[in-house]
């Protein structure tokens, strides 16, 4: 039914009462195009019924006190980057409806990304952008939307497009992409404009409500202030000076084509979430061990080899198993420019205190998997300790007196197991059997974390028990 | 105390009115005028002729602030002061 | 639960998750990437909303909406993404609310490398954005504390209705250790103040902007007095052998880590050295340094940055000691034994 009185809506606060001194009125200019569209918008809120659950996002510019004057939610942000703030609120809250409400410095300026992308995003939000062709609130300063020849503050002699470019058309723009799903176009300047307008701000709002995606109304509208017109002469000009480049209309409407969606939310319980986080990791046995044939105490372990020989995963399967045998362990591959260049490396620290440095210039161990790493590092390692090498494909020795030096076949046991890929799990096993630091069932009970390919596990155990073997029958 | 309205008018309310004259533009009937007189602003108010309105509420929607005009259609409840 | 083996920058993720965090806005940027690479895997998995934004401007707005709407909110980045993110934690920090950013820090200034650097240090505790604001920072040196402190960033960031960041670098963030994961988060603390789209919470405004001078000036008033209550209350430090020590080392994150085994080898040789690590760089933990400065000979700053910390440092101990200081940058993180001779050299110099 009719309304029989027309007034104030609902839209509206009582009274502003945020707003400084007086609090009837706006604080826009006499005539200002900000205050009719204002008016449409909260009597749309109040007829859809929708205050309680709208949020309003105020931007920077004449409309930055939009909050003083709707009773919805309230939200002031930075220049131009309201779309990019009702992404996040409507994200957070599906049910909301998010108004976002620009000029056209925020909006195509210092924003024009943020709308784009939210648009393109279809993102559930309507968005009213007001164009007047200038910026207000600072002072009268060329738009993306200014017009051609027109005098600004910043255009003292007019908008010169050799120079600063021709006004940009913000719906024509947006409609060459997929995302949204209702753009217009319209004035307010007249009667009939008005009500158009008034008509479009209902259907952008529609849109959101029903889920339907991205709606944006663009209004062009008065600022006699800015422009230095009379209030009575500013919607001829808008007829002479803005019409001509802005056309009116709808020009992208895709509401019948879509259907209607919200994003869920969900809740879950604890034990759920744990599982989707892959939390799930029972709780470890410990196996003594038992080979004992050597002892290095908190060993500091350096790996390296050429990208592709497992380094990484054989680090990861050392300190994987020590962690489950309640010791200190940490894992940090070759980091920065040292990434460059023939080897790839890890350090891996096993320890019953805490661990400081997780990397050391001198490491305990050095297990070498190919020739550049053994002549790279052999020097690095401690006195007294220990350096491993694959004897396979290694054809020169070590030369250092102080350490012990450990060859192991590693390469030709893989091969004889069927795959040269495992030479790093034979060289993991023949490490702790040398060293006694853990149980071959140790290493066994995390292989599966270690390993990219989880059809890979039992060959691998066979690969670590080689390993082991061929040390303990040394 | 109020009434029951058999002729829609339109209630320009003076201390609300900016005076920037777009409702008296956008009166179809010209039933709006601005007044010599000045508000507490300043301003020179619009004001209802006193005939004329058809509610059309065109003046209502014209108007950039929220509460200077209020359009009481035909049967509308109109308070008396 | 038992412990999982996991990188720095994974622990994060599922540390946010289980501490109940609902949206995470990113953009890509190494050495970052990794901690949006596994918020996009994990996140929708729990119903909860991953969005790489169109710009670390963006993705901290977005931060800004959700956390105005009263969800728990994070985004991550590297030093020249966290340079565009300033607008949006100034306006965070102007707007009371609350969210974790994630710093994994690299080389700069500029472009500069993808390598591990402590040089974000002034940018994210002396200021950044604009305005009197604070920003409390969290420098973890282990994948436990990345899990940890991801949690304490929450719950101090709801407490305070401030942003909260942890700053780390890739170093933290590649190394993999064992961490044991706190259960799922029963209750997220109410949120009166928020946008929820309800008629209860209508009248709730998110706002940054006062007019009016003497308000603005009362509002920063009020913005002191809560940072002088996180001042008072939630510092945070590690003490390691400082006791009888002559002269303390001062590190934070990966650095911290390094000054222990530093530590133990001075010790070794017979110096009597200690280190203090900071957790949180903001607040800073004043007054052990002035505490310490009354009984030891000289401290010993390390930073991966062209000294940046070791100016509170001084500021704390009011300058009344010696303080050395050794850097690598450019994304060379200095070795056990290079600082080792450094304070070897030091140490015989300023001792009485």
């Amino acid at each position: 039914m009719a309304k029989l009185i027309l007034q104030k809506p609902k839209g509206f606060y009582d009274s502003f009462y945020r707003k400084p001194g007086d609090k009837e009125n706006t604080h826009y200019c006499p005539g200002c195009g900000h205050g009719i569209i204002h008016k449409l918008i909260a009597e749309a809120i109040e007829d859809f019924g929708i205050g309680d659950r709208t949020i309003m996002v105020s931007p920077v510019g004449c409309s930055v006190f939009v909050y003083y004057y709707f009773n919805t939610g309230n939200i002031q942000v930075a220049h131009g980057r309201a779309p990019a703030v009702a992404t996040g609120i409507k994200r957070a809250n599906p049910n909301s409806i998010v108004i976002s409400y620009q000029g056209d410095g925020d909006l195509a300026a210092i924003g024009g990304n943020n709308i784009l992308q939210a648009a393109n995003r279809g993102e559930h939000i309507t968005v009213f952008f007001v164009n007047n062709a200038i910026y207000g609130m600072t002072g009268g300063q060329l738009a993306p939307t200014t017009l051609p020849g027109m005098k600004t503050s910043t255009t003292p002699y007019g908008r010169d497009i050799q120079n600063e470019g021709p006004p940009m058309k913000v719906v024509e723009l947006l409609s060459s992409l997929d995302g949204p799903t209702y753009l217009e176009r319209t004035a307010v300047m007249s009667n009939a404009s008005i009500a158009k307008t008034r008509k479009a701000i209902r259907k952008a709002l529609q849109c959101q409500i029903d889920g339907l995606g991205f709606s944006m109304v663009e209004m062009l509208s008065a600022c006699n202030s800015g422009w230095k017109v009379d209030p009575k002469e500013q919607y001829k000009w808008m007829e002479e000076m803005m019409l001509p480049t802005f056309p009116l209309g709808v020009v992208k409407d895709v509401r019948e084509e879509r259907e209607g969606w919200f994003r869920e939310t969900r809740t879950m319980t604890d034990e759920a979430i744990k599982q989707e986080l892959d939390l799930t990791m029972p709780e470890p046995t410990i196996f003594p061990s038992e080979l004992k044939k050597g002892s290095y105490h908190n060993p500091s372990i350096k790996l390296a080899g050429f990208g592709g020989q497992g380094i990484l995963s054989a680090g990861a399967m050392l300190a994987n198993a020590g962690m489950e045998q309640a010791l200190e362990t940490s894992w940090i591959p070759s980091y920065g420019p040292e990434m460059r260049g023939g080897t790839a490396y890890c350090f891996v620290n096993l320890s019953n205190k805490p661990i400081g440095s997780p990397t050391v210039t001198n490491p305990d161990v050095l297990m070498a998997f190919n020739r550049p790493s053994l002549e790279k590092f052999e020097a690095e390692v401690k006195p007294g300790g220990l350096l491993m090498y694959d004897s396979t494909i290694i054809d020169i020795e070590p030369t250092r007196k102080d350490i012990e030096v450990l060859p192991v076949p590693a390469t030709q046991i893989a091969e004889d197991l069927g795959n040269t890929r495992m030479a790093n799990t034979v060289m993991v096993g023949a490490y702790i059997a040398q060293t006694g630091i853990m149980a071959p069932a140790a290493i066994d009970q995390t292989l599966p974390l270690a390993l990219k390919r989880k059809t890979m596990v039992d060959a691998n155990k066979k690969a670590l028990a080689a390993g082991v073997d061929y040390v303990m029958s040394r | 105390m109020s009434r029951i309205l058999e002729k829609p008018r339109t209630v320009v309310s003076p201390e609300h009115c900016k005076g920037c004259g777009l409702c008296v533009m956008a009166c179809p009937k010209d039933c709006l005028m601005q007044l010599a007189t000045f508000n507490s602003k300043g301003y020179h108010p619009s004001s209802y002729k006193g005939e004329g309105c058809t509610g059309c509420g065109m003046c209502f929607y014209s108007c950039p602030e929220p509460a200077a005009i209020t359009v009481y259609k035909k049967g509308a409840e109109y308070p008396d002061d | 639960m038992a412990k999982e083996f996991i990188k720095g920058n994974d622990a994060i993720v599922k540390a946010a998750l289980l501490a109940g965090c609902q949206s995470f806005y990113g953009y890509p940027i190494t050495p970052a990437s990794e901690v949006a690479h596994a918020a996009a895997k994990y996140f929708p998995r729990v119903g909860r909303t991953f969005l790489q934004a169109e710009s670390e401007i963006a993705a901290i707005q977005m931060v800004y909406g959700a956390a105005a709407a009263g969800q728990r909110s994070m985004t991550a980045s590297s030093s020249p993404g966290i340079s565009l993110k300033m607008e949006g934690i100034s306006y965070l920090a102007g707007a009371e609310l609350p969210c974790v950013i994630v710093d994994i820090m690299r080389g700069g200034p500029g472009l500069g490398n993808i390598s591990p650097e402590q040089s974000d240090y002034n940018q994210v505790i002396k200021g950044g954005g604009h305005g009197n604001y604070r920003l409390i920072v969290l420098a973890p040196n282990g994948a436990q504390e990345m899990c940890d402190l991801t949690f304490k960033a929450f719950d101090l960031a709801d407490k305070y209705r401030n942003p909260a960041m942890l700053l780390a670098d890739g170093f933290v963030g590649q190394m993999m250790e064992p961490v044991a994961f706190p259960a799922p988060i029963e209750e997220l603390p109410a949120k009166e103040w928020a946008l929820r789209a309800t008629a209860e919470s209508k009248d709730n405004l998110v706002n940054s902007i006062y007019l009016d001078n003497d308000e603005l000036e009362q509002r920063n008033y009020d913005l002191t007095a809560k940072h002088d209550e996180i001042e008072a209350n939630e510092v945070m430090y590690e003490e390691y052998l400082t006791e009888d020590a002559d002269m303390i080392l001062v590190g934070y994150g990966i650095i911290s880590r390094i000054l222990r085994t530093v530590v133990d080898l001075a010790r070794a040789d017979g110096l009597k050295v200690g280190l203090v690590r900071p957790i949180t760089l903001w607040p800073f933990p004043k007054k052990i340094f002035a505490e310490l400065s009354g009984r030891i000979n000289s401290f010993f700053v390390v930073e991966m940055s062209e000294g940046q910390m070791i100016d509170d440092v001084k500021l704390a101990s009011g300058c009344s000691r010696p303080t050395h200081f050794y850097n690598r940058m450019g994304g060379n993180v200095p070795t056990v034994d290079e600082i080792l001779a450094a304070v070897r050299e030091k140490y015989t110099a300023t001792a009485v």
